[in-house]
């Protein structure tokens, strides 16, 4: 196809460098430079999507961000496409693959195109009235409709293949914005010495200078100029200048999150680069020159493709060297319209009208225009647009003396351009906490005082002439830097020629002949919200801005209106016949335009979501076949299946091993804490429920450590190396938690204590050797320690060597059999746990996972922490009130422990629960219940917290907390299941070796 | 994102914290000598204030170290960090419009 709409010669793009792509399935050729928009307007080509609500046919509004219409999605197959892309944002590539949305099954006929009638059934806040009733319609009918019909892109199926980065940096001056006031802040900045960083949303710096072509600053046209200061910025080593970057959040304390795009626009990403990068930076002075966009004006058939704002032509036909169409009219609401008509004829284009809303437009710019032919009706609006995929004609109306609208004519034309005036941008501003107040002069919303430190420069600041932008970004730049430190001169450049600034502008609806029953005069072209429903929203009663928001969905869609908010305001305040400032404006949220996901998980995905904790045993139990599970970030084995068992039977054997002979469990991940210091003892007696001061040198207790308000929060075995020094283990979990609650009460409440705290967790390997054979195998190889049961009884510790390496042996139990857990330093931890390994083989040593420890657990009745308790259950609760230490006069908790409430004989007990089939292994979370014909909602009693087949035992086990359990022992409770009752007896929670023999072996 | 002040290491950003709560609230000497309504008004009782707050942090991802911060909770800016066991400073009016704004 023929580029029949470009300008040769005209525009910024290579016209040597044609680039082929595809929209839709057809093939269209466009320059290095170009858009998605700007290539397919060359070829005529308006129509580019379909509306969110109604389907509308529509093409692009603006040239650039701020786009709520061209909404395509980009990029071949499942896991590369990207949807919802603006096409005035997209850079075209050789080969890049676009297509239309929101359609079926083509752009140019599609089926669920709402025709005028049917709309008047889906008017503001329709979702809350017509699908109420009947209710059950809603998720079988209704929902499953509106999510077919409504909507935009699709979103990819595959995992994204694509890389994404992230940084922190810093600096003095933060420029948001390379127009002219972000340049001539840049450059200011910059020449003091302070550290400067410039970013731009588009492919180049310069902004408005770019389609500007009367400017003359320093005897350089706009560009020329912006290249001349981009080379100064360029060459200095303390700016760095980012295009293709949205400062896209401006969050607190001057912390800016920047979105940098880095390969969409190129043919193929270079191998290994990201696609896109976060920035957060933290920025001593930030400078806002983030512009101002020209708003829509609202009129019936506003939305027809082929109707856009006037400076997006301007843009378009300058900066790309697009005609955006031949027959143009224009409605104005401010001057610059005459200069968009200047630039249209220069190239050929022919001005059908230009109808200025104003009663008495006058200027040079005007006068020019008519001196070329140009038809100006003042006092003049838009009545409607024919045409339905391209606009073909206007009807234009005078607007009468009494307010009514006169007859009309009508105009053919192939081009609407609508110049309403501007609106400063002021999103970053906004969401910086910034107060924004309303401007007569610029007849909007501006920065009023900044909440952070922060200067919003140019347009965004209602700064709209040429020198005086210049002017105002170079002293906010010099300010800032000088603000940061860095003193220097405010630079000047002067100005050889300028549009003279205009501000005024439109804020509403056109005024309208009749009335507008089904009128479709759009205000937020994405999300399908016309005049109508604002007006609706207002007469059923809302009156704050913020709910004519919500119940319209105005303002709400992915452009943040952008376009839409001021005129929305206007509606509502002609509606309610409050003037605009009082009606208030709504709040501007993040992010000012919409950023992958991609973006935000940067590396954090898949295997670096979290990092993976790894013992030293690790590659050896996988090479043992091991499966594993995560516990916290840790990695641990969970069973070693041999011979294709699966986990039941593996475990069966594990538990057998370790009961008739031995069993090898890699500990290691068992938090450790070293408490040292003179107040040691101390401490830890005010810490943890128990006794310390009493436990000899040498000798362990199960401790237990409750939060403040009672409740069991970690335990773990304590040994006492010697009179200042514990060796203190937590869960795995629990580990920094526990660290962090010490660190709280040593350093907030008893800072008089003279102890320390270490976390050394990850410089202990542990081994634990469980089961009768466990001495008999570790013996020889201890350097000779005696381990006898008389001189290390169970719940003693001692530190000696193991084949020459310092070692702390435990003789603890969490198996119930005779066990030992040695530590030695984790860079000797795989050597020792081999030598154990080695020298258990004579005896049958097994290894085991986390599942067995489980079940001999279980079947000794020992608690998990987490599991049997879950942040409401005290040590009694759990069975360990005699862990408590009564004659302590206060330790963290007890007074927690004595309120009534803490003392209920009903609260949830510790027991054991058998079944009467020993083959019925109960589910954990399994509730329990006095009687299963009561009627439900049943009273539940408690519920299962574990359960295990116990192979010794050669039946089911579980445990479960239950209200009164230790005083309902013997009784009978039932579990109710879907399709059955299961009878459970109420036990003692110790299944097996209650007396303790064996662990005393 | 904030930037906290660590009194002992600088600015920092709030990634490198744990909010501790409400500060000066000391842990009663002998609790047992509480009634239950005292007991539980240590416990759980907290301000909620719209303004200034005297709360803790801790530098967990630093030095390790609790610090008390005097903060309003309208605009998240900090009026000043101080070191554990000092009392809750008095500020002047300047510092606390200027910590509101």
């Amino acid at each position: 196809m023929t580029q029949a709409f470009r300008i040769p010669g005209r525009g910024r793009v290579d016209m040597t460098r044609p680039v082929t792509f595809t929209f839709d399935g057809r093939s269209y050729a466009g320059y290095a430079g170009d858009t998605l928009a700007s290539a397919l307007l060359a070829h005529g080509r308006h129509l580019m999507g379909r509306s969110y609500k109604y389907h509308r046919p529509r093409g692009p509004v603006t040239a650039g961000s701020d786009e709520p219409n061209a909404l395509v999605g980009v990029g071949k197959g499942p896991a590369l496409h990207t949807p919802n892309l603006r096409a005035t944002q997209v850079e075209i590539h050789e080969g890049l693959t676009a297509v239309s949305q929101n359609r079926s099954p083509c752009l140019e006929f599609d089926v669920g195109s709402v025709n005028g009638l049917f709309s008047a059934m889906l008017p503001a806040g329709f979702y809350y009235k017509t699908f109420m009733w009947p209710k059950n319609f809603w998720d079988k009918v209704y929902e499953p409709i509106i999510r077919y019909a409504a909507g935009l892109g699709v979103a990819p199926t595959e995992p994204d293949p694509d890389s994404y980065a992230f940084r922190y940096d810093h600096c003095d001056v933060l420029v948001a914005g390379g127009g002219p006031a972000g340049l001539s802040a840049a450059l200011a900045a910059a020449r003091t010495g302070a550290r400067v960083i410039l970013v731009d949303e588009t492919a180049e710096f310069g902004g408005s200078l770019l389609s500007d072509r009367q400017a003359r600053i320093e005897g350089l046209s706009g560009p020329d100029w912006v290249r001349s200061v981009v080379a100064e910025l360029e060459a200095l080593p303390n700016v760095r200048l980012m295009t293709r970057c949205s400062a896209f959040n401006y969050g607190p304390h001057n912390m800016v999150a920047l979105n940098q795009r880095l390969t969409d626009h190129l043919m193929t990403g270079a191998s290994g680069q990201p696609r896109e990068r976060l920035w957060q930076v933290r920025a001593k002075e930030v400078v806002l020159a983030t512009g101002a966009l020209e708003r829509p004006m609202v009129f019936e058939g506003n939305d027809r493709p082929g109707v856009m704002l006037a400076t997006a032509a301007r843009t378009y036909l300058n900066r790309y060297g697009v005609l955006c169409g031949r027959k143009v009219v224009i409605v104005a609401a401010n001057d610059s319209a005459y200069r968009v008509a200047l630039d249209l004829l220069e190239v050929g284009a022919s001005i059908a009208a230009i109808a200025d809303i104003r009663p008495a437009p006058d200027g040079a710019l005007l006068r020019q225009c008519q001196q070329m032919g140009v038809r100006v009706f003042k006092s003049s609006v838009v009545q409607r647009v024919h045409g339905t995929q391209r606009v073909s004609g206007v009807e234009l109306a005078p607007v009468l003396p009494g307010g009514d609208v006169g007859k009309g004519r009508h105009v053919c034309a192939d081009l609407v351009l609508m110049a309403g005036g501007y609106t400063p941008s002021v999103h970053l501003f906004s969401q910086s906490r910034g107060k924004l107040r309303f401007d007569e002069k610029v007849g909007a919303y501006v920065p009023g005082e900044s909440a952070e430190r922060e200067r919003s420069v140019g347009a965004c600041h209602g700064v709209y002439q040429l020198d005086a932008v210049l002017a105002d970004g170079a002293a906010a730049g010099a300010a800032a830097a000088s603000a940061s430190g860095h003193a220097g001169d405010v630079p000047t450049w002067r100005v050889d020629a300028q549009d003279t600034a205009d501000f005024s502008g439109f804020a509403g609806a056109l005024p309208r002949r009749g009335k507008d029953l089904h009128s479709m005069s759009f205000v937020d072209f994405q999300h399908d919200v016309t005049a109508k429903d604002i007006r609706l929203a207002v007469r059923e009663g809302f009156r704050s801005i913020e709910h004519v928001k919500r119940y319209t969905t105005t303002g709400m869609a992915t452009d943040q209106g952008k376009l839409s908010n001021v005129n929305a305001l206007g509606i509502a305040s002609y509606a309610l016949g409050r003037p605009v400032q009082q009606v208030g404006l709504t709040t501007f949220r993040p992010p000012f335009t919409p950023v992958t996901f991609g973006t935000f998980a940067g590396h954090a995905r898949g295997d670096l979501f979290d990092p993976d904790r790894r013992t030293q045993v690790d590659s050896w139990a996988r090479a043992q076949g091991a499966v594993f599970e995560d516990v916290s970030l840790w990695r641990r084995a969970r069973y070693f299946p041999r011979n294709g068992e699966d986990m039941e039977a593996a475990v069966r054997r594990e538990c057998l091993a370790v009961r008739n002979t031995a069993g090898i469990f890699d500990a290691s991940t068992l938090g450790k804490i070293e408490v040292v210091g003179p107040d040691a003892a101390t401490f830890m007696n005010r810490m943890y429920v128990n006794a310390w001061t009493k436990l000899g040198v040498g000798r362990c207790r199960y401790g237990l450590l409750c939060r403040e308000n009672g409740f069991v929060y970690d335990d773990g075995v304590v040994g006492r190396l010697a009179e200042d020094r514990f060796h203190v283990t937590t869960t795995t979990g629990g580990a920094a938690g526990v660290l962090s609650m010490m660190e709280d009460y040593l350093q907030t409440e008893w800072p008089d204590l003279d102890v320390w705290l270490t976390s050394t967790t990850e410089q202990w390997s542990v081994i634990a050797l469980q089961g009768p054979k466990a001495r008999e195998i570790l013996a020889p190889l201890v350097d000779g320690l005696d381990i006898s049961g008389e001189v290390l009884p169970h719940m003693s510790v001692v530190e000696g060597t193991i084949l020459g390496v310092p070692m702390r042996l435990f003789r603890v139990s969490f198996s119930g059999e005779l066990g030992f857990e040695i530590n030695v330093p984790t860079t000797e931890g795989r050597r020792i746990w081999e030598a154990v390994w080695q020298a258990g083989q004579a005896h049958g040593l097994t290894p085991y996972g986390t599942e067995t420890m489980h079940v001999l657990r279980a079947e000794k009745g020992y608690i998990i922490v987490g599991q049997e308790t879950d942040g409401t259950v005290t040590p009694d609760d759990a069975g360990c009130g005699w862990a408590v230490g009564k004659a302590k006069k206060d330790f963290v908790g007890k007074r927690s422990l004595a309120l009534p409430a803490l003392r209920s004989p009903e609260r949830m007990q510790l027991v054991g629960l058998l079944t009467d089939a020993p083959q019925e292994v109960l589910e954990e979370g399994a509730q329990l219940v006095a009687d299963p014909k009561e009627a439900i909602p049943m009273r539940k009693l408690g519920y299962v917290t574990s359960s295990y087949f116990s192979a010794t035992l050669g039946r089911s086990i579980a445990l479960g907390m239950i209200s009164g359990g230790r005083a309902r022992k013997g009784q009978t409770l039932y579990v109710p299941m879907e399709d059955r009752v299961i009878p459970v007896k109420l036990v003692d929670p110790v299944f097996y070796d209650a007396e303790g023999v064996r662990l005393n072996g | 994102m904030l930037l906290i002040k660590c009194p002992y290491c600088g600015e920092r950003a709030e990634v490198e914290f744990a909010n501790g709560g409400e500060a000066h609230i000391a842990r009663p000497a002998d609790p047992m000598a509480l009634n239950d309504e005292q007991w539980a008004q240590y416990l759980y009782m907290r301000d909620n204030p719209k303004g200034l707050i005297a709360e803790r942090w801790r530098h967990a991802h630093g030095c390790g170290r609790f610090f008390n911060a005097l903060r309003d909770t309208r605009t998240d800016r900090f009026v000043m960090t101080y070191e554990m066991g000092q009392p809750r400073p008095d500020i002047t009016p300047e510092q606390a419009a200027e910590a509101a704004r």
